[in-house]
């Protein structure tokens, strides 16, 4: 169905104007129903099973059920993301499993500095970017003559 | 409806989007307006962390020159992709990108992208441009630079706004306007100089999954057709319209096949086993120079196992066990070195498919696919407008400077409409840039707005009765819903409007019956198009009818109108180009070959605002002397 909500877990992000879900959704597909207080896919046919709701969910109330027109039932894909890397457990429909873990970046949450320490210039007029051409490696941007 | 308070904001650069080229334009600008006391604001329709078409992740980047390393040149580049594009390309703006992608992806590295390294310290290629990653956060690495340079400089994010429609004065861009998705808000942004960086577009065609499985797009289905919207209704001039793409994937999830080539060498079959791209090799010759040069064309690829499928020898397969078995061979003396290296290349296999496509480890996973035992099939996903890839359409642009190119009217890459920049999936014919060139092209065009509101830049005026019109006409939707609800007992059949959806399926029937779609075969001609756009005058018409019973309709109806403008300008510039340049993307059944004499050149169109009237226009090719 795309991402579906359990209804033991959501909590509503208890009582917040917007649901971590509703927040991050690329396709603006969640919602919360205010007079219970949990959340819902408005349109799983618009879901493109990112999971990018999944992966944010404090509750972990949140799972994909593939889309219904070519996936059958009974496997699943679940993500756990950390703050370095997600772990992934794949359960297929005969029951076997698999778990794979992946790095997601090397540096701390919130540090990317924009310029990345390279050395910057003031040349508004010339084809350097700002951190160009220490970022490139090079002497000069290549250029054609 | 007529509670909608407007919001106006001022800013000196506006950026309409959120994807990998804002981010770019946003971090690049960001620098430049801070030393020039200038303000930069970016508007996005969802939440930058995960807006774009790497909301997903992405499991490589496919465009590395290796410039520092002498592994490639921007001129190899060049050729890459006027080969892939069957000729059509814009050299001056494919060298551009190519000589400064390797630092937005030295820059992706030091901001904590986890890209694979070797035993000596050197990126792992998948293929000659191609870096692996572990990229499931690509997207929130890219956007935290993003945020921290318009932090940095005082600028400004705005999220859950979407842009509708642009602000334009004697061909003059003056900023933008929009919803909010979240409040009953309509907001007013005027700005010196607008960068238009909202993605490509899906579902313009109808999907070959038309239930649940309808979303499950190749593309995101949040790709909308704004970028050529806003840049068609501005009256920028548009290239390659006709260059949409098709991917072939794996059969309905849409996973990449990129590992399952590159890494593991397997071999595409039909059902009786034949490898097409050897069987029907012949073919390649009608389509010289290009199907005989190396690599082979995506598109003429595409094309030889669309082929296989019209004779009826479907469905077609990877062979993935074969392949394993061949590594296995490569280890048969050595069960605990092949126990190893399978370990190693299953991971891979699935973080391919985990990072960017997660759907298609679901679809293996409820089928119990084991790949070393039994093959999967794949398939031609349906056509898509993705200027950043292998297709082509988009706005087109001023080239770099310092270049000496034919196609220079201003700054570098802004658009035919004074101050109005485009890059990634916007600006045209210069294919495969992917997320490191779009970045790339963002950050490019992004100094360059910032020099052209220094050297040019004047303050936004603008009638106020006119943004009165535009408010009205964007909320009409929900104004009509109201007026009229009451009439029927279920609102969802009325006869004074239809809803996004009723009038998304009508739009989707018409491109893919008779523009090339799916249930066509990737096959078109004159008739059908004239035929097409005879259907487009009610469509365009009825686009008036929409109705909207609340923020999140609002959004949906104005998303398809995007979409709908993007399927005109494509059945225009498919009916104008009298030959058929990219068989495996489309083929004009009328005349199906490719006529260099007459058509080696960039089809472009033009919308004219006053005159409501399109514009068809052959343009020259440039190609980069001695390249």
């Amino acid at each position: 169905m795309p991402s579906f909500v359990m209804v033991e877990k959501c909590d509503g992000c208890k009582g917040q104007d917007k649901t971590a879900c509703m927040y991050i959704c690329p396709n603006d597909l969640m919602v919360l129903d205010k007079e219970r207080m949990k959340a819902y896919n408005r349109d799983p046919s618009m879901c493109w099973e990112c999971q990018c709701c999944v992966k944010i969910c404090p509750q972990q109330a949140m799972d994909v059920r593939g889309y219904s027109d070519f996936i059958p039932l009974g496997a699943s894909v679940v993500p756990l993301r950390g703050s370095q890397d997600i772990m992934w457990t794949v359960k297929f429909r005969d029951g076997s499993m698999k778990r794979f873990k992946f790095p997601i970046r090397t540096t701390e949450e919130g540090t990317a500095k924009p310029t990345a320490g390279y050395p910057t210039h003031d040349d508004l007029k010339s084809e350097a970017l700002a951190t160009e051409p220490a970022s490139l490696g090079l002497q000069a941007v290549p250029t054609r003559k | 409806m007529t509670n909608f308070q407007t919001v106006e904001v001022k800013t000196d650069l506006l950026i309409v989007g959120g994807g990998f080229s804002a981010c770019g334009a946003a971090t690049e600008a960001a620098y430049w307006a801070k030393k020039h006391n200038l303000k930069v604001t970016l508007v996005d329709k969802a939440a930058l962390d995960r807006s774009g078409a790497v909301a997903m992740g992405l499991s490589a980047i496919n465009q590395y020159i290796g410039i520092r390393d002498g592994a490639n040149t921007c001129e190899d580049y060049v050729r890459y992709v006027r080969q892939d594009l069957m000729g059509v390309s814009r050299e001056d703006l494919v060298y551009n990108i190519a000589r400064h992608v390797d630092s937005t992806v030295h820059l992706f590295e030091k901001w904590g992208l986890k890209i694979w390294l070797d035993e000596k310290g050197k990126y792992v290629h998948e293929g000659r441009w191609q870096l692996m990653i572990n990229g499931e956060s690509y997207k929130i690495l890219i956007a935290e630079a993003a945020k921290n340079a318009l932090k940095e400089a005082g600028g400004e994010v705005f999220e859950r706004i979407f842009i509708v429609e642009p602000l334009v004065e004697n061909n003059k861009i003056v900023g933008a306007v929009g919803f909010s998705t979240r409040e009953e808000k309509f907001y007013v942004f005027k700005a010196k100089a607008v960068m238009c960086t909202m993605g490509g577009a899906v579902h313009v065609f109808r999907p070959r999954s038309v239930g649940e499985g309808f979303g499950r797009s190749w593309y995101p289905p949040f790709n909308t057709g704004s970028s050529a919207y806003f840049t068609i209704k501005a009256g920028a001039e548009m290239t390659c319209q006709e260059v949409r793409f098709i991917p072939v994937r794996f059969k309905d999830a849409y996973g990449p096949v990129g590992a399952w080539f590159l890494l593991f060498k397997s071999r595409a079959v039909s059902s009786v086993g034949g490898e097409y791209m050897a069987v029907r090799k012949a073919e390649l010759e009608n389509w010289k120079p290009y199907g005989l040069a190396k690599p082979i064309p995506a598109n003429l690829r595409n094309y030889l196992g669309m082929l296989d499928v019209e004779a009826g020898l479907g469905p077609l397969y990877m062979e993935t066990s074969e392949a394993i078995g061949k590594i296995a061979d490569q280890f048969k003396d050595d069960p605990k070195a092949f126990k190893k290296k399978m370990k190693e290349l299953e991971s891979e296999a699935w973080e391919d498919f985990l990072d960017m496509t997660i759907s298609q480890a679901h679809l293996w996973a409820a089928q119990n696919v084991k790949p070393e035992e039994k093959h999967s099939e794949i398939a031609a996903c349906e056509p898509y407008f993705i200027g950043s890839h292998s297709g082509a359409s988009g706005a087109w642009v001023s080239g770099p400077e310092d270049l000496a190119t034919p196609y220079k009217w201003g700054y570098c890459n802004m658009t035919t409409v004074e101050g109005l920049f485009a890059a990634g999936d916007a600006s045209g014919a210069s294919s495969h840039k992917f997320s490191s060139g779009s970045h790339a092209e963002g950050r490019i065009a992004g100094k360059a707005a910032i020099k052209y509101i220094v050297e040019k830049g004047q303050e936004p005026k603008i009638d106020d009765a006119k943004i009165e019109a535009l408010k009205a006409k964007i909320l009409a939707p929900l104004a009509r819903y109201d007026q009229y609800k009451g009439l029927t007992t279920d609102p969802a059949i009325n006869p004074n409007y239809l809803l996004w959806r009723q009038f998304m399926d009508r739009l989707q029937k018409i491109m893919d019956e008779y523009a090339g779609g799916v249930t066509a075969a990737f096959k078109t001609s004159k008739p059908n198009l004239e035929r097409a756009l005879e259907l487009f005058v009610y469509l365009k018409e009825d686009s008036e009818k929409l109705g909207a019973s609340d923020i999140y309709s609002l959004e949906r109806c104005w998303e398809n109108i995007h979409r709908m403008w993007q399927g005109e300008a494509h059945i225009r510039t498919i009916l104008f180009r009298d030959e058929t340049r990219w068989p495996g993307y489309y083929f004009r059944a009328d005349t199906p070959k490719m006529d260099d004499k007459n058509w080696l050149c960039f089809v472009n169109c033009k919308w004219d605002p006053a005159t409501d009237k399109w514009n068809l226009m052959k343009k020259d090719i440039w190609t980069m002397p001695g390249v």
